[in-house]
């Protein structure tokens, strides 16, 4: 069997390569020099980001932009706060305006409490974009049946969430996962819900492609230790999927011989 | 001294009274924002960054500026 070489495992999101398979979001930090460093020992590649107006009374407030380069780091702008479509549309036809930006994460919410997607709208800006040329990624619910109406509406990668955003659970529903997988060859990312660093191993031995972590990094005791336990967890998690783990039995196999005991 | 005619537009939700016949490229000179960091929409229209010097703005009219923040 061939060894696993993971500087070769690159995770292929529309035609572009990165190495790493963590994604971080950059809301929730203290300060935006926390959040910089943070993201430097997550290893992370590509950073989500929000579309909202400028300050224009306090025009010396810190951008993001002079904090994390987008010419090292690749911006994922999202449309967390939308709560439709047309919301939805607007917001990415901007950040695309910004500075052309194409590759674009969706998340279209139904419900301001559990903040679960509005499936329906998802489903409809996922066309729309996909027309216009934007490269979707799209935040869903662990649902294979709507992830295939995704993939086949043009999305570029499927992001279902392990749980609600915020919520820290985990995920809850490792065999939707798991038909999701089977069914997909596009990306598949865990998108929300996770709590520490297991938990994104555990996506990742499912067999996803990436995860997406923003508040258990950001709201840990200590974001900078929180961000380099999720790199490793999803390297760990990676190569274990990749090594192939043993099946279950119900019973012990011991593992020295049983010959020769005295 | 003839006296320039002033309009009121909104930026970002805020009322701003600037020179009739003003140019959207000299309102957002006068906001010193840096142009490659934003977007901006004139009545919920995206405006190509390169025109903004021959977009006449009239009374009433709604600018947004949007750029990145920190999200999730």
């Amino acid at each position: 069997m061939e060894a696993v070489n993971l500087k070769k495992d690159s995770l292929i999101i529309a035609n572009k390569k990165f190495n790493s398979r963590l994604i971080v979001g950059t809301g929730k930090y203290k300060s935006m020099s926390e959040c910089a460093k943070a993201i430097k020992l997550s290893g992370a590649e590509i950073v989500t980001v929000a579309v909202r107006r400028v300050n224009i009374s306090d025009k010396n407030k810190p951008l993001l932009m002079d904090y994390i380069d987008p010419k090292k780091i690749t911006y994922l702008p999202n449309t967390a706060g939308c709560f439709n479509s047309k919301e939805a549309l607007r917001t990415l036809r901007l950040a695309r305006e910004i500075g052309g930006w194409k590759l674009v994460k969706l998340e279209v919410l139904g419900d301001k409490k559990n903040l679960f997607p509005d499936m329906i709208e998802t489903l409809k800006s996922t066309e729309v974009l996909a027309k216009e040329g934007f490269k979707v990624m799209v935040y869903c619910n662990d649902d294979p049946l709507m992830a295939k109406r995704l993939e086949n509406s043009g999305a570029d990668a499927i992001m279902p969430l392990a749980a609600p955003i915020g919520s820290g659970l985990g995920i809850q529903n490792k065999i939707n996962i798991q038909i999701i997988r089977k069914q997909t060859k596009l990306p598949l990312i865990i998108d929300a819900g996770l709590g520490q660093a297991s938990d994104a191993t555990i996506a990742m031995e499912l067999g996803c492609d990436g995860v997406l972590v923003n508040t258990a990094i950001a709201k840990a005791k200590r974001p900078f230790e929180m961000a380099l336990a999720f790199k490793n967890a999803v390297i760990a998690g990676r190569q274990s999927y990749k090594s192939g783990r043993i099946d279950k039995i119900l019973m012990g196999i011991p593992s020295s011989p049983s010959k020769g005991i005295i | 001294m003839k006296k320039i005619k002033k309009i009121k537009i909104k930026i970002n939700g805020k009322i701003k009274s600037i020179n009739q016949d003003s140019t959207l490229s000299v309102v957002l000179k006068n906001l010193k924002f840096p142009l490659n960091k934003v977007a901006i929409e004139l009545n919920e229209e995206i405006i190509d960054k390169k025109k903004i010097n021959k977009i006449k703005l009239n009374k009433n009219d709604k600018i947004e500026i949007v750029h990145f923040i920190g999200g999730g």
